[in-house]
C-alpha cells in the first residue's frame, strides 16, 4: 500500500516534470500559431485564388473568389501578369547580381582597410576607428534617403561634386547626370539579362558606404587574433609584404570572413528598406529585387492572390539560398578546425 | 612611447594610441607614414562626406534647394529643426504623436517578443523532450522567410477584424458579424491601427528572439543550476531566480538591438496604416524625399533625418562593446 502510493506520486511528479518544457513553450507557440503559422497556411491557400480588393470583406467565403489552381505561379514565372516591366527571371538575376556584386566589393575593401588600420605605428588609429564605425551607427533608412538626395539630378551633391572636379579640368558646364532616372544602361553588356541602369551604380556607391565598415570590423577582429610571430617568421624567411598578406593574413582571416560574407550576401539579397528608400525599384523596375516587388504587389497593385504566390516562391528561393550558404559556412567551420 | 599612452591628455592619448600592443611610430618610415595618412584621411573623408552634407543642410536656414556643394556649415540655424518639431508634415499631426507612435511600436514589439521568447528559449536550451527537434525547426522556418513574405496574409487576416456602425443602431463585429448591407461606417479596423502593425511586427520578431536567446542561454554554464537543483530548487525557481538574473544583460542587449530594427521598421506600417495620426517617424522621413516630397525644403528633410538617426546612434555608441562583441569572433581591442 505504502509503496504503491509512493510510486504513484513519484510517477505523477515525473509526468509533471516531463510536461514542464511544454508549459515553457506554450506562450510562444500559441502566439506563433496565431500570427505566424496560420498566416503561412492562409498564404498558401490564397496563392491558389484570384484574391483581389473586392474579396477583402468576405475573404475565403467571398462568392466572387475563384480558385485558379497554379495559374498565379505559372503567370509569375512564365510571364502573363498584368504588371508592366515585370519579368521574373530578370528580377531574380538582378537580385542575385546585386547581392553578389555588393559582397564582392565590400569584403575586399573591408579587409584592405582593416589591414591598413592595423599597420604598426600608424598615427591616429583610434580616431580613424571611431570615424570608420559611423556608417554602422546610422540607420540604413536615413542613409538611403540622404544618398537619394545626394544623387538628385538637379540639386544633388554628387553632380555638384563632379561639377567642381570638372571645373579643375577647365569645364565650366555643370554636370547633370540623371542618376536615379536614366534608363539607358551605361555598360549594356555587363548583365545581358536586363538593364543595369545608372541607379544600380548609384545604389552600389551608397551601399558601399554602408557596407564596408562592417567587414572592416570583422576583419580587424580576425587580424588581431593572428600571432605576431607568424609575420616575424615569414619576414625572416624573406617573405615580402604582399607575400605575407597572401600567405599569412588571407588564410588566417578566411574562417572569419566567409561567414561575414555569407551574412552580407543574405542581407543584401533582402535589402528592402535601402532599395525602397533609394530607388523604389525604379526606373522601370530595373533595380527591383524580389522583396520590393512582392511589396509592390500587395501595397500598390493589390493583387493579393499573386502576391501570396510570389511570397511562396520567395520562401523557396530563400530556402535554396540558405541550404547553399549553410553548406559554405559549415565547410569553413571544419576548415578552421583543421 | 609607453609613457605617452598613459598620458591623461586625451588628444595625446588619441594620437599615440597603441591599438594592438605594438611599440608605435618608430618602425614606420616617415614617407610611408605620410602616404598611409593620406589614404586613411581619404577614407575618413569618404565616410564624412554624406554626414557633413546632411549636417550642413540641417543647420541651414535656406528653404531653397542647394545650388552648390556645401559640406561645412556656414551658419548654425535651428530653424529647420524647429519647423520639423512644430509641424513635421502637411497633415495635422504633431511631432510628439509621431515620436510616440515610433516608440510605442518599437518598445512594445521588443518587450512582448522578448517576454514570450525567453521561456521558449529556456525550454529549448535546457530540456530534452519529445518533438524538441521538430518544434525547433518549426521556429526556424519563419526565419527563412523575409518579413515582407508574411505581409499579404497578415494584411488580409488583420483586415477582417473590424468594428462597424451599420447605421440602424447596430454595431457589427466582423469577422463574427457583418452589416446586412455594405460595410457600414468602419469605427475600427485592426489592420489600420498600431495594434495590428504591432502584431505583424511581432510575427517577424518572435522567432528571431527565440533563436537568439537560446543561443545565449546555451553559453551560460549549467553548474549553478545543477547546484540549485541539488539544494532542492525546482525548475521554475531555477528559471526565475538563476537563469533570468544571469540573462538580464543579454536580454537588454537583445531588446536594444531589436529596438534599433523596429525603430526603422517601414514596410508593415507603410502597408497597413492609412491615418496620418498613426504614422511613425520612419514613414514621415520617407514622405520627405522623392516623388512624395513635393515642396518640402531640404533643410527640413535633413533635420528630420538627423532626428530619426539620433536614438539609434546613441544606443549603438552606448552599447558598442556588447554589440561588437556579439558580432565579431575575435573582438576588437581598443
Amino acid at each position: 500500500m505504502e509503496t504503491s502510493k509512493k510510486s504513484a506520486s513519484l510517477h505523477k511528479a515525473n509526468l509533471k516534470r516531463a510536461a514542464l518544457p511544454y508549459y515553457y513553450l506554450l506562450p510562444a507557440f500559441i502566439l506563433m500559431g496565431v500570427i505566424t503559422f496560420y498566416p503561412l497556411i492562409y498564404q498558401v491557400i490564397i496563392s491558389f485564388t484570384d484574391f483581389q480588393t473586392k474579396d477583402l470583406l468576405k475573404q475565403l467565403s467571398s462568392p466572387e473568389l475563384k480558385y485558379v489552381g497554379i495559374q498565379n505561379y505559372v503567370e509569375i514565372v512564365m510571364g502573363g501578369l498584368p504588371v508592366q516591366n515585370f519579368e521574373f527571371f530578370r528580377i531574380l538575376t538582378y537580385n542575385l547580381w546585386w547581392a553578389v556584386t555588393n559582397v564582392m566589393v565590400h569584403v575586399p575593401a573591408g579587409i584592405l582597410i582593416a589591414v591598413l588600420l592595423n599597420t604598426q605605428g600608424l598615427w591616429m588609429k583610434r580616431l580613424y576607428r571611431a570615424i570608420y564605425i559611423l556608417p554602422i551607427v546610422i540607420p540604413p533608412i536615413v542613409v538611403a534617403t540622404v544618398w537619394q538626395n545626394i544623387f538628385d539630378e538637379q540639386y544633388g551633391a554628387m553632380n555638384q561634386l563632379l561639377s567642381v572636379i570638372a571645373g579643375w579640368f577647365g569645364s565650366a558646364d555643370p554636370v547633370h547626370i540623371r542618376w536615379l532616372n536614366e534608363y539607358t544602361p551605361p555598360i549594356p553588356w555587363l548583365l545581358p539579362n536586363g538593364p543595369l541602369t545608372l541607379a544600380y551604380y548609384a545604389m552600389m556607391i551608397a551601399n558601399f558606404w554602408l557596407g564596408w565598415p562592417f567587414m572592416t570590423m570583422v576583419a580587424t577582429g580576425a587580424l588581431q587574433s593572428i600571432p605576431k610571430d607568424l609575420y616575424e617568421a615569414a619576414s625572416i624567411d624573406g617573405a615580402s609584404g604582399s607575400q605575407q598578406f597572401w600567405n599569412v593574413t588571407v588564410p588566417l582571416i578566411r574562417p572569419a570572413m566567409i561567414p561575414a560574407a555569407v551574412y552580407g550576401f543574405t542581407l543584401s539579397f533582402n535589402l528592402f528598406n535601402f532599395v525602397y528608400f533609394m530607388s523604389r525599384g525604379g526606373p522601370a523596375r530595373s533595380t527591383e529585387i524580389l522583396v520590393t516587388f512582392a511589396y509592390d504587389l500587395v501595397r500598390n497593385l493589390r493583387l493579393f492572390g499573386v502576391a501570396a504566390a510570389f511570397s511562396v516562391i520567395i520562401f523557396f528561393v530563400a530556402l535554396i539560398i540558405f541550404l547553399i550558404t549553410n553548406r559554405i559556412t559549415h565547410a569553413t567551420e571544419s576548415y578552421s578546425e583543421a | 612611447m609607453t609613457t605617452n599612452t598613459k598620458s591623461k591628455n586625451p588628444i595625446v592619448r588619441l594620437l599615440t594610441m597603441n591599438t594592438s600592443g605594438e611599440v608605435g611610430g618608430r618602425d614606420l618610415p616617415l614617407w610611408k607614414q605620410i602616404l598611409l595618412q593620406l589614404l586613411t584621411l581619404f577614407i575618413a573623408a569618404e565616410v564624412m562626406f554624406p554626414l557633413m552634407y546632411v549636417i550642413t543642410l540641417s543647420f541651414s536656414s535656406k528653404t531653397t534647394r542647394p545650388s552648390s556643394l556645401e559640406i561645412f556649415p556656414k551658419e548654425l540655424s535651428f530653424v529647420a529643426y524647429q519647423q520639423v518639431l512644430d509641424r513635421p508634415t502637411a497633415n495635422p499631426v504633431t511631432f510628439l504623436e509621431l515620436l510616440q507612435n515610433s516608440f510605442t511600436l518599437s518598445i512594445g514589439v521588443g518587450l512582448i517578443s522578448l517576454l514570450v521568447a525567453v521561456t521558449a528559449a529556456y525550454a529549448f536550451s535546457r530540456f530534452k523532450f519529445k518533438m524538441r527537434q521538430v518544434l525547433m525547426i518549426l521556429v526556424f522556418v519563419p526565419l527563412l522567410m523575409p518579413a515582407i513574405g508574411l505581409a499579404t496574409p497578415l494584411y488580409l487576416l488583420l483586415n477582417s477584424f473590424r468594428v462597424a456602425d451599420c447605421g440602424n443602431g447596430v454595431i457589427a463585429l466582423s469577422p463574427f458579424m457583418a452589416c446586412d448591407v455594405g460595410l457600414g461606417k468602419v469605427l475600427f479596423n485592426l489592420r489600420d491601427s498600431l495594434w495590428g502593425v504591432g502584431v505583424a511586427m511581432i510575427a517577424g520578431a518572435l522567432p528571431f528572439a527565440v533563436w537568439n536567446l537560446k543561443g545565449y542561454l546555451d553559453t551560460i554554464p549549467k553548474e549553478l543550476e545543477e547546484a540549485a537543483m541539488i539544494d532542492g530548487a525546482d525548475a521554475n525557481q531555477i528559471f526565475w531566480q538563476i537563469v533570468i538574473p544571469l540573462a538580464i544583460p543579454q536580454l537588454a542587449v537583445t531588446f536594444f538591438l531589436g529596438f534599433i530594427g523596429h525603430w526603422q521598421e517601414f514596410a508593415m506600417p507603410w502597408l497597413f496604416l492609412s491615418q496620418p495620426g498613426d504614422y511613425t517617424l520612419a514613414m514621415t522621413l520617407y514622405n520627405m524625399t522623392g516623388q512624395y516630397a513635393g515642396s518640402i525644403p531640404w533643410n527640413r528633410f535633413a533635420a528630420m533625418a538627423i532626428i530619426v538617426a539620433a536614438p539609434v546612434a546613441v544606443i549603438y555608441i552606448a552599447l558598442q562593446k556588447q554589440i561588437v562583441g556579439g558580432l565579431t569572433a575575435g573582438g576588437v581591442k581598443g
